[in-house]
């Protein structure tokens, strides 16, 4: 009973922070409602026993990537959005084409998928668990998704220290 | 336990550990001033009470009394909720730290914190990340120059020094196999040889690099001296909470200190044996003496704390991102790779 209502609460805060995102007009206020997006799914993994993905959630999602998205908007100190005739167009077709969207998704997961719907705990969250799936299971998808995020921080550190280089040749020169 | 004695037992911890926690943060902000005062060649607060003692008493009155000014140029919504966010993640921490092993009393037996979590290390980080976000709003929504680059300094600064800091906590979770810091401090009892304790700073392999690399993230994720460029005065005014007054202001001020509690018992519990000391006497005794030495450590920290502050000056922000990049995160890298060497030849 108390796990449905807790559930109920973090889905309701969780929909009502993903609306209150494409709602808002100033950037920083959407930035916050994805953090609280990201705060209740790390309750709902919580509720369904899974502590260790919940906790990740929240320190890496909520505390560290949304912080970044935070700081950029700080640092460029982005104005309010501007509405113009492209966005009305984006809104008679956005409505109508996320409504399909969402129901293609919902009849697909919950007709057409081959996996099949557990008890909340019944699957085991803990980080022995997921250390192991991670280092046996799945290591070489991990290996490879560690060298796909190594290759954007160095494409990232390349864009970043561009126009610094060729202010410097520039004086050599 | 039924559920009422457990709600009853569970409001008593609640009460004990959120005063006793106020209390500690009042009294260091005394100690500190009284400690900094004796460095400096002054005496610090003497007037109110014996030895100033009733100063925290003066200062938290004067802060309720003062007049609470908004300015006109601030984003209201985020400017009041942002010493909010600051303060409930720093107080938060306190219901997860252990402060000693179990109490039995009329039949009913507790932990010595406020709830028991497995994955209690974690959940400690995460509320210190969020942590983050009262002091970049903060920064953001007073709508200043001053505010804004001590809110930028500060959001950068916690965001690349987490990263030492976590990655300097490995080496204890390989050798404790728990993200529950009971079992974290259960797995350091005992002593080698008789004489020297099982803390996991001498443990093999030792932590002692782990815990510098700890202690100096952590002292520039509390914003303190010498990595308190989020509130340099000499260029910034205050920094992030310029533009906040009264009880406002004294809530950064309270989750800063908190926050450096809260930094001073996680370095007790994970490096130097949490409340293991030497137990003997009669049974009351037995029971508060682990919570004493507990005690000690943390005072021990927070003394460390003040005694740093007033001794080391204030890095330029370009040494405090070069010396978190270059310097912190490949020696925490090392000293996980070394741990995790070691144990697992060994296993």
């Amino acid at each position: 009973m108390l796990h449905l209502l807790l559930f109920l609460v973090f889905g309701f805060a969780c929909v009502a922070g993903a609306v209150n995102l494409l709602v808002q007009r100033h950037p920083i206020n959407s930035a916050l409602s994805l953090v609280l997006v990201m705060g209740s799914l790390a309750g709902e993994y919580l509720l369904l026993g899974a502590e260790f993905v919940a906790a990740i959630q929240v320190i890496v999602y909520a505390g560290a990537i949304m912080v970044l998205f935070v700081f950029v908007i700080m640092l460029l100190n982005a104005g309010e959005e501007e509405r113009t005739p492209g966005s009305r167009v984006a809104l008679v077709l956005g409505l109508p084409g996320m409504l399909i969207g969402s129901v293609l998704v919902a009849w697909l997961l919950l007709d057409r998928s081959p996996t099949r719907a557990v008890a909340a705990g019944a699957l085991k969250g803990d980080p022995q668990t997921i250390g192991w799936l991670l280092f046996h299971n799945y290591l070489l998808p991990f290996e490879v998704t560690s060298i796909l995020v190594l290759i954007a921080i160095m494409g990232a550190v390349v864009l970043a220290s561009q126009p610094r280089m060729d202010a410097s040749t520039k004086k050599e020169g | 336990m039924s559920i009422t004695q457990f709600i009853l037992v569970s409001v008593v911890k609640i009460v004990l550990a959120t005063g006793a926690l106020l209390t500690a943060v009042a009294y260091t902000v005394w100690l500190e001033r009284k400690v900094v005062g004796h460095i400096q060649n002054r005496w610090g607060p003497t007037r109110v009470g014996p030895f100033g003692l009733l100063q925290p008493l003066a200062d938290g009155l004067k802060f309720i009394f003062k007049e609470d000014l908004t300015p006109p140029h601030v984003y209201k919504p985020l400017y009041i909720a942002a010493p909010v966010i600051a303060l409930i993640c720093a107080l938060t921490s306190i219901a997860l730290i252990p402060v000693g092993g179990w109490v039995h009393v009329a039949g009913l037996s507790t932990p010595l914190e406020i709830t028991e979590v497995n994955i209690g290390l974690l959940v400690i980080l995460g509320l210190a990340s969020l942590g983050v976000y009262g002091v970049a709003l903060a920064g953001w929504s007073s709508n200043s120059k001053y505010s804004l680059l001590g809110g930028l300094r500060a959001s950068a600064q916690m965001v690349s020094y987490e990263i030492a800091l976590g990655l300097s906590l490995v080496g204890v979770l390989i050798l404790a196999g728990s993200f529950n810091l009971r079992e974290i401090v259960d797995a350091q009892s005992g002593t080698f040889w008789g004489f020297i304790p099982r803390w996991n700073i001498f443990r093999c392999p030792p932590q002692i690099v782990g815990f510098l690399v700890y202690l100096t993230a952590a002292y520039a994720e509390t914003n303190r001296i010498p990595f308190d460029l989020p509130e340099a005065e000499t260029e910034l005014v205050a920094g992030y909470h310029t533009e906040y007054s009264s009880m406002k202001f004294a809530m950064f001020f309270m989750a800063e200190y908190a926050n450096m509690i809260t930094v001073a018992c996680l370095a007790s519990l994970l490096f130097l044996g949490g409340w293991h000391g030497p137990v003997a006497g009669p049974a009351i005794v037995q029971a508060v003496l682990p919570v004493f030495w507990f005690g000690l450590r943390v005072f021990a920290f927070l003394f460390l704390y003040i005694w740093i502050r007033g001794t080391l000056p204030r890095f330029r922000y370009d040494q405090l991102m070069a010396f978190g990049w270059k310097f912190l995160l490949p020696v925490a890298t090392a000293n996980l790779i070394i741990t995790a060497l070691i144990v697992a030849l060994r296993s």
